[in-house]
């Protein structure tokens, strides 16, 4: 039997409108006792605004299917009205813990189309930042992970290490979240004295208290218990389902686009693809977590191999002249003032590029018409693709498991619903 | 940029089922361009399901992203001269995780027949993709298992992002829950 017929045949996903599953709510079917019930929006382990439908039979999960669309607030719209330099202001509100990756691949877009080369030192400090993000989503990821499945304390160790991330951030974008720092053409700013200081004593701190979760959680047997075995997916299915990412690489398959399709200088640093064997929960937790710890290795070859130079293009066409200019050159004042109300011009033409974001394949897809804002801005969301698999893994399982699972996918809601 | 697709001449070369056009080159029947290094397939509305089950079978397994356009005052397109332009586009990439490539189809969809056949029975994934662009656009999937609304309320009037649905111009349509 076939991966499609295995899937179809399973019947795990319940098709049925939100208008029939509010009307059946909570009602046992007397012949065959099953129930309907809605979990979420307000659930406090759906991460947000997720809301599952889901039909038991007891205590087991049998169809289910997640409703979502409750944060939608038509980004990609928004997108239409902005200017490619307002638009990483935009797209960086969509994966909020992961912000830097979706104004990369948007940047990687608008570049694309412009033909623009960045700068070495850009290319370089993007990579450091998207791995630092990494390891702060991963972090937020273990925090939340914990604390549904019981082992709360872990939520207060895993927001702990990440606000050590996040103090970083806000030293050298100014801001916690949302940074819009990355743009077209490079970053906003370079990095701060004292940087390589200040990632030094993140990378000092996390490993000892990366092994303190490992006493917490890995090693734990309660935590396996409810980890282990529970939501299995296989490769083949999570292919035909879309899902890429923790995952995809759960199933055993080593597919990371920064290995299989390099994009800024992953082709010149060294780290490895975690992958799992089971594609089970324990699998996807473990992937995260050692994540981190590749992501630091990335993170201290960066530091190593930081080049100096421009952080952003020196094209006049796509970069504001330099302030100092601006004070004595009246076409200086002019240029800046154009390109901020403005906007600059690209070229008419399509393109479609990816980065592999803490969730999975994160694909910007932009259509320019030539003017200043774009025909069209479609984010390839990875939390919107991967949230399909929810019904299959869940199927058959108990009711509490459901909750394990859906945390193991880690979806970030504004990014599902944009 | 990301995209490292092999050059289409190879993929030509090597599937017999291609008929070269005059000038334009095929792949499957359907015409190749290339958009900023990336291969772009460009196949008739009715030949788009047969396509992406051809591609499925050369080994572009994973339906990656699914998306529709709206081309409407849009002059600076360019397309094969084989392919008449509609107002839509729907806009599907593939991905194959054995080689590392990519490849890109756009069927153009005219707006008096909004609809095409859906490839969920090929790719399961593609399905909230799909309903995503039927919401966004108005585009209809034939054959698709579960074509209700994703993101949108159950009864949103119509489609966001559809050049003519300007911003602002109609009231926000969430109303309050009844009976409380």
């Amino acid at each position: 039997m076939t991966t499609l017929d295995h899937l179809r045949n399973r019947d795990a996903v319940l098709r049925m409108s939100e208008k029939e599953a509010e009307e059946r709510a909570s009602v046992v079917d007397p012949d065959d006792e099953r129930m309907i019930i809605n979990m979420g929006p307000q659930h406090p382990s759906t991460h947000g605004v997720l809301r599952v439908t889901m039909e038991l039979q007891g205590e087991t999960v049998l169809r289910s299917k997640p409703v979502i669309g409750y944060l939608h607030t038509g980004m990609e719209k928004t997108a239409e009205d902005l200017t490619y330099l307002q638009g990483p202001t935009n797209v960086t509100r969509m994966d909020y813990a992961a912000p830097l990756f979706t104004e990369l691949t948007f940047s990687l877009a608008v570049e694309a189309l412009l033909e623009v080369e960045i700068p070495d030192r850009a290319t370089w400090i993007r990579m450091l930042m998207c791995e630092l993000n990494r390891m702060s989503s991963h972090l937020l990821f273990l925090a939340t992970n914990g604390m549904d499945l019981g082992a709360v304390g872990m939520m207060i160790y895993g927001w702990r290490e990440r606000e050590e991330v996040l103090r970083f951030f806000e030293k050298v974008t100014g801001l916690r979240m949302n940074h819009n720092y990355i743009r077209p053409g490079g970053v906003a700013a370079d990095l701060p004295d004292g940087w390589r200081e200040d990632i030094q004593n993140i990378l000092q701190v996390l490993p000892e208290r990366l092994e303190q979760f490992d006493v917490l959680m890995t090693g734990q047997p309660i935590w396996r218990e409810r980890t282990q075995g529970i939501g299995v997916i296989t490769t083949e299915e999570a292919l035909a389902l879309g899902a890429t990412g923790p995952i995809l690489r759960s199933t055993g398959l080593a597919w990371d686009l920064r290995r299989a399709m390099p994009y800024l200088a992953y082709d010149q640093v060294d780290f490895d693809i975690v992958v799992g064997t089971y594609g089970d929960t324990f699998d996807r937790y473990a992937i995260r977590l050692n994540e981190i710890r590749e992501s630091m290795r990335i993170v201290e070859q960066c530091i190593e191999m930081m080049p100096e130079g421009p952080y952003r293009t020196e094209d006049r066409k796509v970069t504001p002249p330099p302030r100092a200019r601006i004070d004595e050159s009246m076409e200086a004042l002019i240029h800046h003032f154009k390109i901020f109300t403005e906007g600059f011009k690209v070229p008419p033409g399509e393109v479609y590029t990816a980065v592999e974001s803490p969730r999975g394949e994160l694909g910007c897809y932009l259509i320019s018409d030539g003017g200043p804002k774009p025909q069209r801005m479609h984010i390839r969301a990875p939390s919107f693709v991967n949230l399909q698999t929810l019904p299959h893994m869940i199927h058959g399982g108990l009711l509490a498991d459901a909750i394990a699972v859906i945390s193991s996918i880690d979806p970030i809601m504004g990014e599902v619903d944009r | 940029m990301t995209d490292s697709s092999p050059p289409v001449d190879e993929e030509t070369e090597s599937d017999p089922g291609a008929i070269p056009e005059a000038d334009v080159e095929t792949l499957h029947g359907s015409a190749v361009t290339c958009s900023n290094d990336q291969t772009v397939l460009h196949p008739s509305k009715d030949g788009y399901h047969d396509l992406v089950e051809a591609l499925k079978d050369d080994g572009y397994g994973v339906c990656i992203d699914l998306c529709g356009a709206d081309y409407l005052g849009n002059e600076t397109r360019s397309l094969p001269l084989t392919i008449l332009p509609e107002r839509f586009e729907l806009v599907t990439n593939l991905l194959d995780v054995h080689d590392s490539r990519r490849i890109r189809i756009r069927v153009q969809i005219a707006e008096a027949d909004p609809s095409v056949t859906t490839i969920t029975d090929l790719h399961p994934g593609a399905e909230a993709m799909e309903r995503e662009a039927q919401d966004m656009f108005g585009l209809v999937f034939e054959g698709h298992p579960d074509p209700s609304p994703i993101l949108l309320p159950d009864d949103w009037q119509g489609h966001p992002l559809r050049k003519d649905f300007s911003m602002g111009r109609i009231p926000v349509q969430f109303k309050a829950v009844d009976g409380r």
